[in-house]
């Protein structure tokens, strides 16, 4: 009895000194047009921002000294300020943003904007637009190649993966998926790009030398009609072994071995799951929960969801760093 | 006889003749060859529209509908498609033909196909869109019925060279029954037209009733006796008709009216003798679209087809894009503008068009009808979405709106 105490107490102190881990998680709220704050530790939301109006895309700028948010029905993107968790600032996207990404340097955001079929190209630093790129119609998923020499911007009503070169900024390739292309991945090493198609219910895996669909991945969940399938955000875990697939209003993540293309497992999380993003060691990944308006976690090595946090009205993006 | 119009977004054509002409040849030569010789000639692929050149009075000024009702949205849908089609080296344009009274819908489309167009959106009646499919079925051109609900065009009368987009009667009147079943509202009272389009809306009302368990207490018929449907003093006699007309009625829940006709369904709403809300052709309409409908990702389309068009999005604006986007999605696929190539991608297994309705649409292959969620509006908001939750089926939840498999009486050959 008195090993198990001592063994606790050993937890206890060690849990006290040593320096703690603790991650903070900013989810955008679309309908609440709200920023939810969580904090890793507690796994409870610490604060709630007043954003735009419909925030969606979210992602901490590469020095982790502010979130940017996309706030579609104002045309623009905000700048929170993490240290005071307050909006400091805007930035000048075309209209309606959706979904952006930064390049390595974090020097440039490439924004996609739905309304004009454009991809805008904005300055971090001045925070002023430097141009737009036109691509296909309604574009969405946006991303970087891992040597930062490719742009992915996917279009949901012409089906496309744009492959855009982000030193001329010219499209080189068009890879055709299935119906709505939402969000695009890369795999750590550069060598599968993944698309998720919303309405045609698949994952597109794409040789990004080659600029051809190699593989698709489908998704069959006993009971569930195949329309209820609607894959949107993914994410690969950094040792490109395993990747999570939110499937939308089908209320799964499917998990995905990533050498063979093979489900091995669904994991039930809330209603109509969206967007997700890892804790930065990897170990957690939170996803969003449209409709029943939480966050899951899902613990990354025993593949299980472990807790469910409440958050605001139709959680959407989310993103993670250390706080 | 036809009033004819070739349209052309994204094309050449747009360029005002005369002007900019030798800037542009001096930026071609600047061009790289290979570019240039990819955008020189891309193929061609023609779209024909066919429609009656006169839109039918409604009640309420605010629901008549414009001149370009439905060319609109194929419009846009040309539009997408060139947005597409540039990565893909393929080029669509629209050729529009107006039908007036007394004009020959066989002419009219055997037109078109001498102008080697393969496909052709129709907003078309029934007995017309009959006529033009069968004069060109065996020159391989398919049409697209963007315009027609009635039921026998499925069934008894069905064609294999005509894909129909516009939902069914029998389609609307099951997503209308499936909410009101849902909300509990189980007793109708019905009043029917006295047209035959009002009567065939009330025909597809009593089996959805029957099919999902509501009851129609009573009907009524509500004669057209003709007369102007704007006068100046209007309001006040129809305030006192509209009581007077269902009072004494069994007890009910809502009262489903069958009007296609616009001569009396809109009277209706706030002034029924007991306090009950409308359904059916006025109040609670099911429609394939509303310019109300906000929910995925369709503000994105509402916002493109007002720039384009200055005007809300309505039903037959959203048929006529779809037909057009499945051919474009269809051409894309295939990546050929080859006729047969296209059509059979369209009814094969692995068709799919996006709509904003939240899950694919797919074809129904015993009778190429578009399978598809309806909208239950009030004119100002989409109040619900058919099917309801809880509508089960073995193939798709979408077979729950319309005449399913095992009852048609469609033979396609």
């Amino acid at each position: 009895m008195w090993r198990s105490c001592l063994l606790f107490g050993i937890v206890f102190w060690l849990a006290g000194v040593l320096p703690s881990y603790s991650f903070v998680a900013y989810v955008s709220n679309e309908k609440g047009n709200t920023v939810s704050v969580i904090d890793t530790d507690k796994w409870a939301v610490i604060k709630t921002i007043k954003v735009g109006q419909r925030p969606r895309g979210i992602e901490f700028t590469g020095d982790g000294k502010f979130v940017l948010v996309a706030v579609g029905d104002d045309d623009t993107i905000q700048m929170i300020d993490t240290s005071t968790q307050e909006v400091a600032d805007t930035l000048p996207s075309g209209p309606d943003p959706e979904l952006f990404v930064q390049d390595k340097a974090g020097k440039v955001l490439y924004v996609a904007n739905e309304n004009d079929n454009t991809v805008t190209l904005i300055d971090l630093e001045r925070r002023a637009r430097m141009g737009d790129i036109q691509v296909g119609v309604e574009p969405e998923g946006m991303a970087i190649s891992p040597d930062g020499k490719m742009l992915i911007n996917t279009s949901e009503t012409t089906n496309m993966a744009h492959f855009i070169d982000t030193e001329t900024r010219q499209i080189v390739a068009n890879v055709l998926v299935d119906s709505r292309p939402r969000f695009a991945a890369f795999k750590g090493d550069g060598s599968e790009l993944w698309v998720s198609s919303e309405i045609g219910g698949t994952v597109s895996v794409i040789d990004p030398a080659k600029h051809v669909v190699t593989t698709k991945i489908t998704f069959e969940i006993p009971g569930l009609r195949q329309e209820a399938i609607q894959p949107v955000g993914i994410s690969i875990t950094a040792d490109d072994k395993t990747a999570f697939v939110a499937l939308g209003p089908a209320n799964r993540v499917a998990v995905v071995d990533v050498a063979s293309h093979k489900v091995i497992k669904y994991l039930l999380v809330g209603q109509r799951v969206w967007h997700m993003a890892f804790t930065p060691d990897q170990k957690y990944l939170l996803v969003t929960n449209g409709i029943s308006n939480d966050v899951s976690v899902i613990d990354v090595a025993a593949l299980k969801v472990i807790k469910t946090i409440q958050v605001g009205e139709l959680p959407w993006g989310i993103t993670i760093a250390k706080q | 006889m036809f009033e004819t119009r070739t349209t052309s977004f994204l094309g050449p054509g747009k360029v005002p003749e005369g002007y900019l002409i030798w800037p542009l040849v001096g930026l071609l030569f600047v061009l790289n060859w290979s570019v240039m010789a990819l955008a020189a000639d891309p193929i061609e692929i023609g779209v024909g529209y066919l429609r009656r050149a006169t839109v039918k009075p409604t009640l309420s000024l605010v629901e008549q509908p414009a001149a370009d009702d439905g060319i609109a949205g194929a419009r846009l849908a040309i539009d997408d498609n060139n947005t597409t089609g540039k990565f893909l080296n393929q080029h669509f344009t629209l050729h529009e033909m107006r039908l007036k009274q007394a004009d020959d819908p066989v002419k009219a489309v055997t037109a078109l196909a001498d102008q080697n167009i393969a496909f052709v959106v129709t907003d078309l009646p029934a007995e017309a869109l009959i006529k033009a499919a069968d004069a060109v079925r065996d020159r391989g051109v398919v049409l697209f019925n963007a315009g027609a609900t009635d039921d026998r065009l499925r069934e008894e009368d069905c064609r294999a060279n005509v894909i129909h987009v516009a939902p069914t009667r029998s389609m609307l009147a099951d997503a209308l029954a499936q909410y009101l079943v849902w909300k509990q509202w189980k007793r109708w009272l019905m009043v029917v037209g006295s047209h035959d389009e009002d009567k065939l809306f009330a025909d597809a009302l009593r089996r959805s009733a029957a099919r999902f368990g509501a009851k129609i207490v009573q009907e009524r018929v509500f004669e057209d006796t003709g007369g102007a449907r704007r006068t100046d003093s209007g309001v006040t006699l129809i305030q006192r008709q509209m009581p007077v007309f269902t009072q004494q009625a069994p007890a009910y829940d809502i009262l489903v009216a069958a009007d296609e006709s616009e001569v009396f369904a809109s009277y209706l709403p706030y002034r029924t003798w007991d306090p009950r809300p409308v359904a059916g052709s006025a109040g609670l309409v099911p429609k394939s679209w509303d310019a109300a409908q906000d929910q995925w990702g369709a503000v994105q389309m509402q916002n493109r087809f007002l720039k384009l068009n200055s005007r809300h999005m309505t039903a037959l604006d959203m048929q006529a894009w779809t037909a057009v986007r499945m051919i474009g999605e269809a051409a894309s696929r295939v990546n050929s503008p080859d006729r047969k190539a296209v059509f059979d991608f369209i009814k094969g297994p692995d068709f799919s068009v996006a709509a904003f309705k939240g899950q694919r649409l797919t074809v129904r292959p015993w009778n190429l009808q578009l399978r598809q969620p309806i909208f239950l509006a009030d004119g100002r908001m989409v109040v619900s979405v058919s099917p309801q939750e809880g509508f089960l089926h073995q193939v798709s939840e979408l077979d729950t709106l319309g005449i399913d498999q095992p009852e048609t009486r469609c033979k396609l050959h």
